[in-house]
């Protein structure tokens, strides 16, 4: 009797032991299938700084490139819209943009007009909420999404509104402003995104 | 059981030597037997009761037309917008499959509506069948994945930013979720890889999920047998003789027949719209996803397929301001009440999130049948479609101020019914349940 219980023992033993090395090798074999699915050196490799010339651009006009597949806005302010941005302080969430510094403002943003020259807004054309572009809605005026609009960006995902400078307003969906990509002037009409002196 | 034991196929037939054959090795005359000539299922089924076998249908037209698909799309960001004009253009009879496969899916969501629909009237879910119920949500949730998934297929610009919308969802969660997006997409945006992937998903990971869970629903649907309009058992009365069920009819012929027909009207339907109105004014097939992807561009009203816009009412309606006022104190509230009146197990409440796929548990109305229920579950559920309606049609529209609201209002009766259940389901002035099935 007591010999069967010793041999069940160990044989409970050993079936824990293998069902635990096999569980691991299960384990440790998903993760190169996992891994499978990061972006691939290629994708990776494609994230490379791109330059835009804005000489052409004038007073109240938007251009937009293409920077990692994502749309990046050069918008060029006037006298008036900038005029609009000190106005909308009271409405937007993050008026100093103080939220996820790093990742969303770089240093030299975190400013009244979230640029380098209060002339150019640089932002990614991409909605903080769930990645839809939103529209350019530059002229103020009434709205049917905002009865006193002055001037800025609607998402027509879900009603997320952006003002001139890229900061979103209070109670929408999106929850941060607009992100700034790192940039730098090469010129005073050359600008390079995606990289800024800091790294250069 | 020893291959000599089983009993011979017996009767008139050319196949009968054959079938002994087969049945020596293979249990193929006991499953057919248990599936479907002696399935005893409820006699007084009624419309409502075809949509089970008409989901199953759609499925293998979904299948097959899926098959033929694949022979001739190409999942490449380059070419996959262009493929798709290729079928509907120069592949023979290309565009009745593809019309077929994409009217399907929308057939498979109205299916699956009317027949969740119908276990909500007749109490369907209720034990001992919860296990079936939710095989039934795991149907659901799959359906929307792949639903998902081949939405991103024709590139258009509808798919690309749909996706792109979804993606992001996982993107809000704290700390992984960035990291989490970038690998579900395998890029940082939408792009080639994400739509090599989900094309993987689509033809073959979803699918195979799916169908081993219809198999699993089949299977504890057999097992517990097919509830009825009115909510009773069958099994509660045999005849002493032979043990069947007295309000019971063989599945075969007699509801074989009945899905037949069934089937036959169904195509009728189906191939109006496959031949007639394949895009359903919009709603089937989206115009803007007639324009190839353009990940610069957000297409100025987006909106998804109509079978997702009831949930995505629910996603626009939740801004910081509604989360923080009516729904943490909403789940707060439900979960302590349920606290309160259970006693029993907390770990109860620990599932108190997905709410449809608890409803086993929340209904605690005497009754099954909305035929037995009182006033306040008919108010209930009454109310709960005409929410779901509503919901579903300001997903299509664009927000406004006034919209949105409306959409927060149809958000929070949406997830009373659910949270309020357990209550009003009790306090209900009931009718008698029936000793037999009626037959009305």
């Amino acid at each position: 009797m007591s010999d069967q219980s010793k041999v069940n023992g160990r044989r409970r033993s050993l079936v824990i032991a293998s069902a635990c090395a096999g569980g691991v090798s299960a384990v440790a074999t998903a993760v190169p299938f996992a891994a499978s699915m990061l972006p691939s050196e290629r994708a990776e490799a494609l994230g490379a700084p791109v330059e835009a010339d804005i000489g052409q651009l004038n007073p109240g006009e938007k251009m937009t490139v293409e920077w990692r597949g994502q749309p990046v806005w050069i918008l060029h302010r006037t006298q008036e819209m900038l005029e609009e941005i000190k106005r909308t302080d009271g409405k937007v969430a993050d008026p100093k943009s103080e939220r996820k510094k790093g990742e969303l403002t770089p240093e030299y943003a975190r400013n009244e007009y979230r640029s380098i020259k209060p002339d150019y807004l640089v932002v990614v054309g991409i909605c903080s909420h769930l990645g839809c572009s939103p529209q350019d809605k530059f002229k103020p005026g009434p709205e049917a999404f905002e009865s006193q609009w002055t001037g800025g960006f609607y998402c027509p995902c879900h009603g997320s509104l952006f003002d001139l400078a890229g900061r979103v307003y209070k109670n929408k969906p999106a929850p941060d402003n607009l992100k700034v990509p790192p940039y730098t002037y090469l010129s005073d009409t050359r600008i390079l995104i995606g990289e800024d002196k800091k790294r250069a | 059981m020893a291959a000599a034991e089983k009993q011979a196929v017996t009767g008139a037939g050319p196949f009968n030597g054959l079938l002994t054959w087969i049945d020596q090795r293979f249990p193929l005359m006991e499953t057919w037997r248990s599936h479907l000539s002696e399935y005893y299922a409820p006699k007084n089924f009624n419309f409502w009761y075809y949509f089970g076998s008409l989901a199953l249908f759609v499925l293998v037209i979904q299948i097959v037309t899926g098959i033929f698909l694949t022979m001739n799309y190409k999942p490449d960001a380059a070419q996959a917008f262009a493929s798709v004009e290729y079928i509907m253009r120069e592949v023979p009879w290309g565009w009745w499959i593809r019309y077929m496969h994409s009217t399907g899916a929308s057939f498979f969501f109205i299916c699956v509506y009317l027949h969740m629909f119908r276990a909500m009237l007749y109490g369907s879910y209720r034990g001992p069948r919860e296990l079936l119920w939710i095989f039934g949500m795991l149907i659901f949730l799959c359906l929307m994945a792949e639903a998902f998934f081949g939405y991103l297929l024709p590139w258009g610009q509808m798919s690309y930013w749909g996706a792109q919308v979804i993606v992001n969802l996982f993107d809000a969660i704290p700390v992984i979720g960035p990291d989490l997006a970038i690998w579900i997409r395998g890029d940082f945006v939408v792009s080639d890889a994400t739509l090599n992937r989900f094309f993987a998903y689509h033809v073959i990971a979803v699918p195979l999920a799916l169908l081993a869970l219809v198999v699993a629903h089949l299977l504890a649907l057999h097992e517990v047998g097919s509830s009825n309009p009115d909510g009773v058992e069958i099994k509660n009365v045999k005849d002493p003789k032979t043990g069947r069920p007295l309000d019971g009819i063989p599945f075969h012929p007699y509801y074989t027949v009945k899905d037949t027909f069934g089937v036959v009207v169904f195509l009728i339907v189906f191939s109006m719209v496959v031949f007639f109105a394949p895009d359903a004014g919009g709603y089937f097939l989206e115009h803007n996803n007639f324009i190839p992807a353009d990940p610069l561009k957000t297409p100025a009203h987006i909106a998804p397929v109509w079978y997702f816009t009831p949930y995505y009412s629910i996603l626009r309606a939740t801004t910081d301001e509604f989360v923080l006022w009516v729904l943490v104190p909403g789940v707060v509230a439900f979960a302590l009440l349920l606290i309160g009146s259970m006693k029993k197990s907390a770990a109860r409440i620990a599932v108190g999130v997905i709410a449809i796929a608890l409803l086993p548990w929340l209904d605690r109305s005497p009754v099954r049948s909305i035929r037995y229920k009182g006033p306040i579950t008919k108010t209930a559920l009454t109310l709960f479609v005409i929410v779901f309606f509503v919901l579903g049609y300001l997903g299509t529209e664009s927000v406004s101020e006034g919209r949105t609201l409306a959409a927060q209002v149809g958000t929070a009766v949406y997830f009373l019914f659910f949270f309020l259940m357990p209550w009003y389901s009790k306090m209900d002035k009931c009718l008698p349940e029936p000793e037999r099935v009626t037959s009305r």
